[in-house]
């Protein structure tokens, strides 16, 4: 099954630089669905019997490519899965508008590269592999990025594709020294050594500066705005929702199961904590400053993924293993309703800018009346963004807040606090434009019903996550393949 | 151990100067270039890690884990040109500063 779910979007993306026309969008959806089932019926498999290793071709670690799947890959391959499948079915409805048309031919196989290759880095288990995954990655997700070939497209992608290639070389360094010290690339022979030298602290060092300049976290986000704005709307969703995830994820694991609590020190992880605060603050600041849709949108990604990285000082500091798992459970939940929730933000602003033309704020008005599925998609998946209940991001806010305050490190608790209450402004910034009517302003093009189905649908799950927490609490703390210190056994 | 220490250094060294390179240089070419002596230092550590006298033996792994980085880099390098000819061809000149405002048609 895992072989499949990275074999069916490279395939896929092959043929459809083979075949013209809607061929090829017929090849995508099919790779979309094949892929979307075969994440499901993995996640269930991994629910079920626990986690699996595997050699590819039967060669042992290590020479052969191992592959890893755990509690913590399957939740992200089930996030890639629902998102991949929802904008497959959007962009097929986006791309065959008149002035979209010719985007088409180079959108379909670079989506399917960046699918397999996102799949590909969630069963990674051996670091060189990680660096070689996380170049495909940045490469198909930059060539996306650039796909409209506006200057400002083009001049953001270049920024963004220089920045991760210069995050990538500093893992590679990072890999360099930590062969040097092991002799390993192995992620899980890596982790049973616990001397920690000097080698060791640098090479984390390394990956971690590598890894949280991909990720966007707060000094590094600058070029995730133009990036991420200036793209179709549906590469901005898989942009925002899962390429940034996937470093993210990588950053878990190298934290987690490389290096554990030996090299990791509480500065770092405070440091840490400390840029993920900064970066709520700074980025739904700049979230409320912004009067273009698509940007606010942007940065607000970049205030939210702030919070994933309040999950190094609680986890690498708190000393109660029983709340170590709780903030761990509710960063990795944050990632999953954050991936969910901004989609289908994006794939309604996709929708709020074809039919009005602009993506000016103050053109929003009159919006509430014409177009009342995608406003109310807007109002959901914000919800789940400032963490209402029932939805998921609720449910992660309020494991984060519960673990700040019983591991005393109170001022943490800003992030959470602060940020749904910006996060409540921006999004009531755009709601409130979608409710003034004004007369001058006449709306609007028609939106295909796919279009707001597949965004209303992100949108539902990014609230119905919020009910089914057990299972998602259950795959984070029993079936990983890691330990939380003093706490879970693998 | 002193002829690895030398070859790490310089390896480092070779880094500090890539980086150095891509974030001081405005031109686009220069910044892909600095990114490939950047890749050039990491190259070298890695490579000069294959003897190690832990066996006598030369290790294979440095030397594939190279090679793969060779590959990458040189298709991301070319990815990255492709970009600045673009960037050239629609603003004349290869800085990432220029940026209009208005998207052009």
């Amino acid at each position: 099954m895992p072989e499949l779910l990275i074999l069916v979007p490279f395939t896929g993306a092959l043929l459809c630089f083979l075949f013209p026309g809607h061929i090829r969008d017929v090849i995508g959806l099919l790779c979309a669905v094949l892929t979307f089932v075969a994440s499901i019926i993995l996640t269930g498999n991994i629910y079920q019997n626990g986690p699996i290793r595997l050699n590819l071709g039967g060669w042992k670690e290590p020479l052969g490519i191992g592959m890893c799947v755990d509690g913590l890959s399957v939740l992200f391959i089930f996030l890639t899965g629902i998102v991949g499948l929802l904008v497959s079915l959007y962009s097929v409805s986006f791309f065959s508008k008149a002035n979209n048309q010719s985007l088409a031919k180079h959108f379909w196989p670079l989506w399917l590269f960046l699918w397999g290759s996102l799949n590909s880095i969630f069963f990674v288990s051996d670091i060189f592999n990680a660096y070689v995954v996380m170049e495909l990655i940045s490469i198909s997700a930059a060539a996306l990025a650039a796909l409209s070939g506006t200057n400002a497209s083009l001049i953001a992608a270049l920024r963004y594709f220089l920045l991760a290639m210069a995050g990538s070389m500093a893992f590679l360094l990072g890999v360099g020294f930590l062969y040097a010290q092991t002799g390993t690339l192995d992620m899980y022979l890596l982790g049973a050594v616990t001397d920690g030298g000097p080698l060791m602290a640098m090479a984390l060092g390394l990956m971690t500066v590598g890894l949280i300049m991909k990720t966007a976290l707060f000094p590094f986000h600058f070029w995730l705005p133009p990036a991420h704005g200036e793209a179709p709307a549906p590469v901005s969703a898989v942009l925002s929702a899962l390429v940034i995830k996937g470093s993210f994820y990588l950053l878990l694991r190298i934290w987690c199961t490389v290096f554990q609590d030996t090299t990791a020190s509480p500065q770092t992880a405070t440091l840490l904590g400390l840029l993920g605060l900064t970066g709520v603050i700074w980025g739904s600041y700049q979230a409320i400053i912004q009067n273009r849709l698509k940007l606010i949108i942007a940065y607000s990604s970049v205030g939210q993924v702030g919070y994933l990285f309040l999950l190094f000082p609680l986890v690498f500091i708190t000393l109660d293993p029983a709340w170590k798992i709780e903030a761990w459970t509710a960063c990795v939940f944050q990632t999953i309703s954050h991936g969910l929730a901004k989609a289908a933000l994006f794939l309604a602003a996709g929708n709020l800018i074809h039919a009005t033309g602009t993506e000016n704020l103050k053109s929003m008005r009159n919006i509430a009346d014409r177009l009342p599925m995608t406003t109310f998609t807007l109002a959901l998946a914000g919800v789940s963004l400032m963490g209402l209940p029932p939805s998921g991001g609720f449910v992660a806010k309020w494991m984060l807040l519960q673990s700040i305050l019983a591991s005393g490190q109170w001022w943490l608790a800003a992030a959470p606090i602060l940020g749904g209450l910006l996060t409540a402004a921006y999004i009531f910034r755009i709601l409130s434009q979608a409710f003034v009517s004004d007369d001058q302003i006449s709306c609007c093009g028609h939106v295909s019903f796919v279009m707001e189905k597949s965004a209303l649908l992100l949108a539902i799950f990014s609230i119905l996550i919020g009910f089914r927490s057990k299972e998602v609490i259950f795959l984070l703390s029993e079936q990983v393949y890691f330990v939380i210190q003093g706490g879970i056994i693998p | 151990m002193t002829t690895l220490l030398i070859y790490a250094f310089t390896s480092i060294i070779l880094f500090s100067i890539g980086l150095f390179g891509l974030v001081s240089h405005p031109n686009l070419i220069r910044k892909i270039v600095s990114l490939n002596i950047m890749g050039g230092g990491a190259f070298l550590f890695l490579i000069s890690l294959a003897y190690h006298g832990r066996s006598p033996d030369i290790d294979p792994v440095p030397q594939a884990m190279v090679l793969t980085g060779i590959v990458v880099t040189i298709s991301a390098t070319a990815f990255a040109l492709c970009l600045t000819r673009r960037i050239r061809e629609k603003t004349g000149q290869c800085l990432l500063e220029h940026c209009p405002d208005k998207p052009e048609t």
